[in-house]
């Protein structure tokens, strides 16, 4: 059986004489592994000795994909990457391209902006979490918290009206200004999340079997995290603060007080318990932006650089200036600088970079993705060699491994 | 079909096949009893690779419950499964792996194609993305959406029902259905 | 665009330890860019990591200019501790680009690397494994270079005509 799997690269561990090792695949398609990768173990009984993954299952072209698209069409190819938090991915490329064109955000854009991102951070945070729950044999977590990610995807349907690949905002802006009933469902999420997710908290985090089974499983160390580029909750559970939010402020983000959780030993315990308290972060963070958001003046919901940004319908049905910019803007007639371009932000899953060149065309000349997930799960043969099986499931679930942002 | 209701309200409780019914006894024909059965306990078999897996997740939540509808026990092994749910982007290196399931599949066995991406390929009309499943393997029932919402999702499942409910116990062994496997190269 | 070439006191360490490796400094939209010659950029890249403790990788990438018949690689490096960051870029030719690995400075780069060699064909010389990670193990081609069409050729259902190609 073992002539079927590439397994040349295994650690050549000398076999043994009474010992045989077994090659188990734990195959592209895998009830516990929420995404599509497959790992071949090398396995003496229960304990790992080795393993090799393998990517691209889902590859789906992205750059080569983006290198055809206007950079507003480009958002629907961001929001397949982590799908869980489109949201943050969107706003991320558009950022980019702000940052490309010069264009000037105002404040209440950049405080909604951290409105619905933080809202993106929980929901993905919420799955993380309660499929770490699942995987261990608690499903409770699961079918408790998921009402309330159905009450952020109302939110999101006011917003921009799709539930899960958003498409969200524009260059420059948002689409439409908050309406008075998005003001109102986020006020009752916010009312009804932190019982719940109290609720929740009180399942799992001081619970005997679930600490038994996730402390000290699939642990890393600060050093070995850093060398593999780890970001986000991953490698602030290993012990290093490094947030984007706070090293590199984007959208006014310097302007929010919050804390930046850290674990200590890099296992699963310590993965689920930042997760847990960034969502506490992140509530408080929007509570903290509907306060600043209503000192500004509530019609504001755009930049104001005609070039770039499209003008609202009705000025386009009524008014020449509109008309001709939102026809040089679809048609690409517009004077896009050329330039290289780097902007991080945090997505859920750490530092998602968009390296933009563009080289004065409609399109860009090289867009180039640097996804967390794709950088952080080359260390998951390291973080499991000697665990047993169910550990290697429960790590590589705590990790949030997503498959879109895998495979480009 | 007749129905059957509690007395003095209109909720439906079941849809009740055309027999003959008497004192303690109830007679109609066999296929119509397992076209009952069978739609009502589907054993589907989530084959989740993107965002549309999400949705499928959310449709297994409480708020969309799937499992109302006799889809409560989801088989992760294919040699138990009754319904293939294909969700998401099948890229070109995934496609063998995809055909291997549905062949271990045994009969008699559905598919359910969900999203735009496994239906036709999607919006990524690239060189690494197989252009819809319906190149590998027989499908029976297309979702559109990208993602569909869970309603869809559900909508795809009923008609998936309403299927498996009226097809004809003989359909399996019957020349046009060995053509068309014959067509996908499968025995 | 700021145009203005700075010579940050990182680039004159760098042109004092490694004299005429630098071709050109830039700093488009406040991010410093070092072309540099590709024959020692590993040796580069260990400098600055062990003496001006630039640890952490941030990403590995690579740019084709059909024009220029190059391949371009840019390493993006960050200095957590004073938060600095610099983009290194290396022209190597097309018909053979070839450059050592930096795996043995940094674990992050194994697959970066191969993603690189996956879309573009660049061989890093000294990589464990250096095979496709990304598209089907028989691909012949790199469908990152500008020559390879991005839609696949052999599909019949749909119609270029119709949809603008």
């Amino acid at each position: 059986m073992a002539d079927n799997y590439n397994t040349s690269l295994l650690s050549d561990i000398p076999e043994k004489e009474e010992k045989q090792y077994s090659y188990l695949n734990l195959g592209p398609t895998h009830p516990a592994t929420h995404g599509i990768f497959q790992n071949v173990l090398k396995m003496d009984g229960e304990i790992i000795m080795d393993a090799v993954p393998t990517i691209g299952y889902i590859h789906r072209a992205f750059e080569k994909l983006a290198e055809r698209r206007p950079f507003y069409q480009i958002t629907t190819i961001t929001d397949r990457m982590n799908y869980c938090s489109s949201p943050i991915n969107n706003f991320g490329w558009h950022m980019t391209v702000e940052k490309l064109l010069k264009i000037e955000i105002p404040k209440r854009v950049q405080y909604l902006r951290v409105i619905i991102m933080e809202l993106a951070r929980i929901s993905d945070h919420i799955i993380c979490n309660t499929i770490i729950g699942q995987d261990v044999g608690a499903t409770t977590g699961f079918l408790y918290l998921f009402q309330y990610r159905e009450r952020i995807y109302e939110i999101y349907e006011e917003i921009c009206g799709a539930r899960l690949t958003t498409n969200m905002g524009r260059v420059g802006g948002l689409e439409r200004n908050f309406t008075d009933k998005t003001w109102e469902k986020l006020d009752g999420f916010l009312k009804d999340f932190p019982p719940a997710f109290e609720e929740f908290s009180a399942l799992l985090e001081r619970n005997r079997i679930f600490m038994d089974r996730t402390i000290n499983c699939g642990p890393i160390s600060a050093e070995r995290a850093l060398a593999y580029s780890f970001s986000g909750p991953n490698l602030r559970a290993a012990g290093v603060d490094y947030d984007v939010r706070v090293m590199n402020p984007y959208s006014s983000y310097e302007e929010f007080d919050f804390i930046v959780p850290i674990g200590t030993q890099g296992d699963t315990y310590d993965r689920f318990m930042v997760r847990q308290k960034e969502m506490w972060e992140s509530v408080s963070i929007i509570k903290q932006a509907i306060e600043k958001i209503k000192k500004e003046p509530s019609h504001i919901y755009r930049a104001d650089a005609p070039e770039y940004v499209l003008p609202p319908k009705e000025e386009v049905y009524n008014n020449m200036e509109a008309l001709i910019y939102q026809f040089k803007n679809i048609m690409g007639e517009t004077d896009i600088p050329k330039g290289e371009v780097y902007h991080a932000v945090e997505g859920g899953n750490g530092e998602l970079g968009f390296y933009l060149i563009s080289d004065g065309g409609r399109t860009p000349y090289r867009l180039h993705f640097r996804r967390p997930c794709f950088i952080f799960y080359q260390a998951y043969p390291e973080m499991i060699k000697g665990r047993m099986l169910s550990d290697a499931i429960i790590t590589m679930s705590s990790m949030n491994v997503i498959a879109g942002e895998l495979d480009s | 079909m007749e129905t059957t209701t509690i007395k003095n309200s209109d909720i439906i409780i079941g849809q009740k096949p055309e027999g003959i019914e008497g004192a303690g006894f109830f007679a109609t024909s066999l296929d119509k009893v397992v076209g009952m059965a069978r739609k009502n306990s589907i054993w589907p078999l989530p084959f989740a690779t993107s965002c549309c897996g999400i949705e499928f997740m959310a449709t297994m939540g409480s708020h969309y419950d799937l499992a109302r509808f006799g889809a409560e026990r989801l088989s992760f092994s294919p040699r138990q499964a009754d319904l293939l749910m294909v969700m998401g982007t099948i890229a070109k290196k995934m496609g063998p792996i995809l055909r291997q399931v549905y062949e271990q599949m045994a009969e008699p066995r559905w598919v359910l194609s969900v999203g735009a991406c496994a239906s036709s390929g999607g919006i990524f009309d690239t060189y690494s993305v197989l252009q819809g499943i319906d190149r590998i393997i027989p499908v029976d029932v297309y979702v559109p959406g990208c993602p569909p919402r869970p309603e869809q999702i559900i909508d795809g499942i009923l008609k998936i029902q309403h299927l498996v409910q009226t097809e004809s116990l003989r359909r399996r062994d019957s020349p046009e259905y060995k053509a068309m496997l014959n067509q996908y190269g499968i025995e | 665009m700021e145009e203005t070439v700075t010579e940050e006191k990182i680039v004159a360490v760098i042109r004092e330890n490694f004299p005429s490796e630098v071709i050109s400094v830039e700093s488009p939209y406040g991010f410093l860019t070092v072309n540099l010659k590709a024959g020692k950029i590993i040796d580069i890249i260990k400098f600055l990591y062990d003496k001006e403790k630039y640890q952490y990788l941030t990403t590995i990438c690579g740019i084709h200019y059909p024009e220029n018949k190059t391949i371009q690689v840019m390493y993006q490096l960050h200095k957590l501790a004073e938060n600095k960051r610099i983009r290194l870029k290396i022209a190597l030719p097309e018909e053979k680009p070839s450059v050592p690995t930096l795996t043995n400075v940094f674990p992050a780069a194994n697959w970066m690397e191969r993603e690189t060699y996956d879309f573009f064909g660049v061989i890093f010389e000294g990589h464990p494994n250096l095979i496709r990670i990304l598209n089907v193990e028989d691909m012949i081609i790199f469908p990152m270079r500008k020559e390879y069409p991005l839609e696949d050729q052999t599909r019949e259902d749909k119609n270029n005509d119709m949809f603008g190609r």
